[in-house]
């Protein structure tokens, strides 16, 4: 059980991070104090046209220097900078987050098939495998992910959220299996501008990781999600699907219901199931995946976990829990529950 | 004195007391095992298969098989096996055939992998209550799709390849008229066309009986071309180029001419009572481009409506034949493994030739997705699979579906006694003799078949449903859900698959 929770401002008028605390926190339920983490879009304009790198660092030694070298590799670091944080003295200190302002040297793409968003790709792959005490846990322009293992509170005030302004946040709440308390294992996951937030475990991550892996991606952060993160990068940014699309892709429609659409509907649907069927998501989940501009919240196919959205004025909020959602604002428009598998896309109608 | 003489190895007993004399016994054997002799019924064990025709049909249920061996001297190497080879052999100077499947003991790998299932963190499917997906496609996928158009309004322009849609995993292996009879082919024509399944044709044309339905079926396109004509390769829903199979990798399929009777000598198209013994190699396949050129002739042949798989047995360079059958312009690749079965085989090949299904599959899966091609092809495992635990872990090992072939048999009667080269099966599968053709009833045998396959995806949505998977897709290549269980560290990276507890 985890809790997820999100929410846009369609105007992109920007919010501080109180208030996705407020309404994490009321799902503590739904975590164990072992991760939580948040995401925000849009805190970086003085830097919007840099790589905002988000790291945890082991040291300021080693691994300092060696994922430095990494990042030189393809480009120049603009200005870095250990990422503010408070002491809480409730909860370790496991990391140090360190953010990179990046811009890629573009004489170093030349002669490669790829463009700068592949090298970003490329190189937080080699980071975060190499085991060198270093791990890129978001790498998008305006944009950064905070996270640690501690209660969705800790977390907060550790990063000091209140402190950013956003006109997008993911939060999520952590109760793990897998790799309790370890930093790496706390949600949102990230790359290039796209985060994830999941509830659920997928079981056919040995699927995905295997067509992800055909693609280059790699998966070594010992948790299924990070495994979403690559399929929509590659769904979406490499192939060209729309969002609808992809996260029809991932939680296709039932062979039944396909059998029966109209011709041109049944094409597509079917072309889906053919073309992406490793990248079909199963067991339960609800997920968001945001990037900059707005975010898909997607569950499986027979909705094993909730997801609820709600909506005042041009400002929607996504959940796990109503009650999350009413904690952030008491007085909604409307309150909307997503039929099972269906993708609901939520974007900024003002240019970005 | 026969120096050369081997003892029978069952004994057939016939109880006085309850027997009848209604000649049932003779009448069903066809390997003259009984005669009547005035008032009591003897019996020639030696010629016995243990087919169990006798015992199915004694009304009095007074006939006994026994296992019954004269004893060699014990020895650990000179086993009665290896020596009765060698007296059969001394005395013709000739290849030993045999029927069925390898018969050696090696370790089967399905039997030491466990599958997985969900608890607590994570809900089991309860595939009574919701829905649970087999439905499978086979043949090229594209890579990507593009479209065109934005909103509602959107339109794909990515043209897919034919492929051929199963509502079920599970096929009906290739076996031709000729090695089995045309009730045999009726059966399993009728049953997959019920299932929403298909059959493959095996190299022997196919009879016009079976042209109602022939949209449930693959023709086979084999060494021996026999029986291929245009519209042999039309009337198909696939077309498969065979070019090896698992009971015996390297050589060509074999017919012996009892079986060639004046039917099959029709849709065959060769000489009545003629051995048809079809070429080692494709004669027009003498390397992998050579492959490609009659894929693509089949497709042109067919006006690439067609899709078209190509069949190999199992060796050691399986995984890079296959990924060279995938950049053929196939659309699916059959991996027969070593237990595959057969009509007839040199003994010597069926039991030392070629390698396991599971190592093939998990081999040729990981070949073609780390040359980023996996979607180009369909795999098909087949060879030696007995359930649908062995069905389940070998799509949780890569495959996308399997052939059963024996198991089919066995449903119809077969007791997998091996002697299907001789033409006289009791149970009327594998001979072309009218009489014991007759004894097949395809109603009975479609039902039979279809109730085995109906049973077998039930188990299947079963195991797929308590490891939280509804759709057949996400246990594809999953093989995070397998573990190997007492298999050594090499097997466990070939699969790439953890050990128990890990």
């Amino acid at each position: 059980m985890c809790g997820i929770i999100g929410l846009l401002n369609k105007d992109g008028k920007k919010i501080d991070g109180s208030l996705i605390k407020r309404g994490l926190s009321i799902m503590n339920e739904r975590g164990n104090g072992q991760g939580a983490g948040f995401a925000a879009y849009g805190i970086y304009p003085d830097f919007e046209d840099y790589y905002a790198l988000h790291v945890f660092l082991d040291n300021m030694k080693e691994a300092k220097s060696q994922v430095e070298k990494e990042i030189e590799r393809w480009g120049y670091i603009v200005y870095s900078e250990e990422i503010p944080t408070n002491d809480i003295r409730t909860f370790e200190r496991e990391q140090i987050p360190y953010r990179y302002f990046f811009k890629p040297d573009t004489r170093k793409l030349l002669g490669h098939d790829f463009d700068e968003r592949d090298a970003i790709v490329k190189m937080v792959m080699r980071i975060n495998s190499s085991k060198a005490g270093s791990l890129v846990v978001s790498s998008g322009k305006n944009m950064g992910i905070f996270k640690a293992a501690g209660w969705p509170e800790e977390v907060a005030d550790f990063y000091k959220i209140k402190n950013y302004d956003a006109y997008m946040w993911l939060g999520h709440n952590r109760y793990p299996t897998n790799t309790p308390g370890w930093w790496g294992g706390a949600h949102p996951f990230g790359l290039l501008d796209w985060s994830v937030v999941h509830n659920g475990e997928i079981t056919s991550y040995g699927t995905n990781k295997r067509y992800v892996e055909s693609f280059d991606y790699g998966c070594s952060l010992l948790t299924d999600t990070e495994v979403v993160t690559y399929l929509f990068d590659l769904l979406v940014r490499k192939h060209g699907l729309s969002p609808e699309h992809a996260g029809m892709a991932l939680a296709p429609k039932f062979w039944k219901d396909i059998d029966k659409m109209p011709e041109m509907k049944r094409e597509i649907h079917t072309a889906l199931r053919l073309a992406y069927s490793s990248a079909e998501l199963n067991g339960p989940f609800a997920i968001l995946v945001a990037r900059s501009g707005g975010f898909i919240a997607l569950t499986d196919r027979i909705k094993l976990r909730p997801l609820i959205l709600g909506h005042k004025d041009k400002t929607v909020f996504v959940s796990s829990e109503e009650a999350a959602i009413r904690a952030m604002e008491p007085d909604l428009d409307d309150i909307v529950y997503p039929m099972a598998g269906e993708p609901v896309v939520e974007t900024l109608e003002v240019p970005l | 004195m026969n120096s050369d003489y081997t003892p029978s190895k069952y004994d057939v007993y016939v109880d006085p007391t309850k027997c009848r004399l209604c000649g049932r016994c003779i009448e069903n054997c066809s390997y003259d095992v009984f005669r009547k002799d005035r008032d009591k019924i003897l019996t020639y064990p030696n010629n016995c298969v243990v087919c169990h025709r006798c015992v199915s049909f004694c009304p009095a249920n007074a006939i006994r098989i026994e296992k019954f061996s004269t004893p060699y001297r014990d020895h650990p190497l000179w086993d009665a096996e290896a020596k009765e080879d060698i007296y059969n052999q001394a005395r013709t100077g000739k290849v030993i055939l045999g029927g069925m499947g390898n018969a050696k003991k090696y370790p089967s790998i399905f039997d030491r992998l466990v599958l997985d299932a969900c608890q607590i963190t994570n809900p089991s499917i309860d595939p009574l209550r919701e829905p649970m997906e087999t439905r499978v496609y086979l043949g090229k996928k594209p890579k990507r799709l593009e479209f065109s158009g934005k909103g509602n309004d959107v339109e794909l322009r990515t043209k897919l390849s034919p492929n051929i849609m199963l509502e079920t995993p599970i096929m009906i292996a290739h076996m031709s008229y000729g090695a089995v009879s045309l009730n045999t082919q009726l059966s399993f024509a009728k049953a997959a066309k019920k299932l929403g399944t298909f059959m493959g044709s095996g190299e022997g044309g196919l009879n016009q009986a079976l042209y109602d339905y022939s949209d449930n079926i693959i023709v086979q396109v084999a060494s021996g071309r026999v029986g291929v004509n245009s519209d042999y390769i039309n009337r198909g829903a696939a077309i498969e180029i065979k070019a090896g199979q698992g009971a015996k990798p390297g050589i060509g399929g074999h017919l012996p001419g009892e079986k060639v009777n004046k039917y099959v000598s029709k849709t065959r198209m060769i000489p009545e009572g003629s051995d048809a013994i079809s070429p080692a190699p494709h004669h027009d396949i003498y390397s992998i481009e050579d492959l490609a050129q009659l894929v693509r002739g089949l497709k042109e042949a067919t006006n690439w409506e067609k899709p078209v798989f190509v069949k190999i047995a199992a060796v050691h360079n399986s995984a890079a034949i296959a990924a060279g059958i995938a950049r053929a312009d196939a659309d699916a690749v059959i991996v027969d493994g070593f237990r595959g079965g057969t009509g007839a085989a040199p003994k010597v090949l069926r039991d030392n030739v070629g390698i396991p299904i599971e190592a093939a599959v998990a081999s040729i899966d990981e070949k073609l997705r780390k040359q980023g091609i996996r979607n180009e092809i369909s795999i098909v495992a087949s060879g030696g699979i007995r359930n649908s635990a062995d069905i389940t872990k070998a799509i949780a090992l890569g495959a996308d579906a399997v052939y059963i072939g024996s198991a089919a048999l066995i449903a119809m009667g077969c007791r997998m006694c091996g002697k299907c080269y001789t033409g006289l099966c009791p149970w009327g599968i594998s001979t072309q003799r009218e009489d014991l053709v007759e004894r097949l009833d395809p109603e009975w045998g479609s039902r039979q078949v279809s109730n085995l396959i109906t049973a077998w995806t039930h188990e299947l949505k079963e195991l797929m449903g308590a490891a939280g998977i509804n759709s057949i897709e996400s246990l594809r290549g999953n093989r995070d859900r397998l573990r190997g269980y007492l298999l050594d560290e090499n097997i466990l990276k070939v699969l790439d698959v953890e050990t128990v507890g890990a």
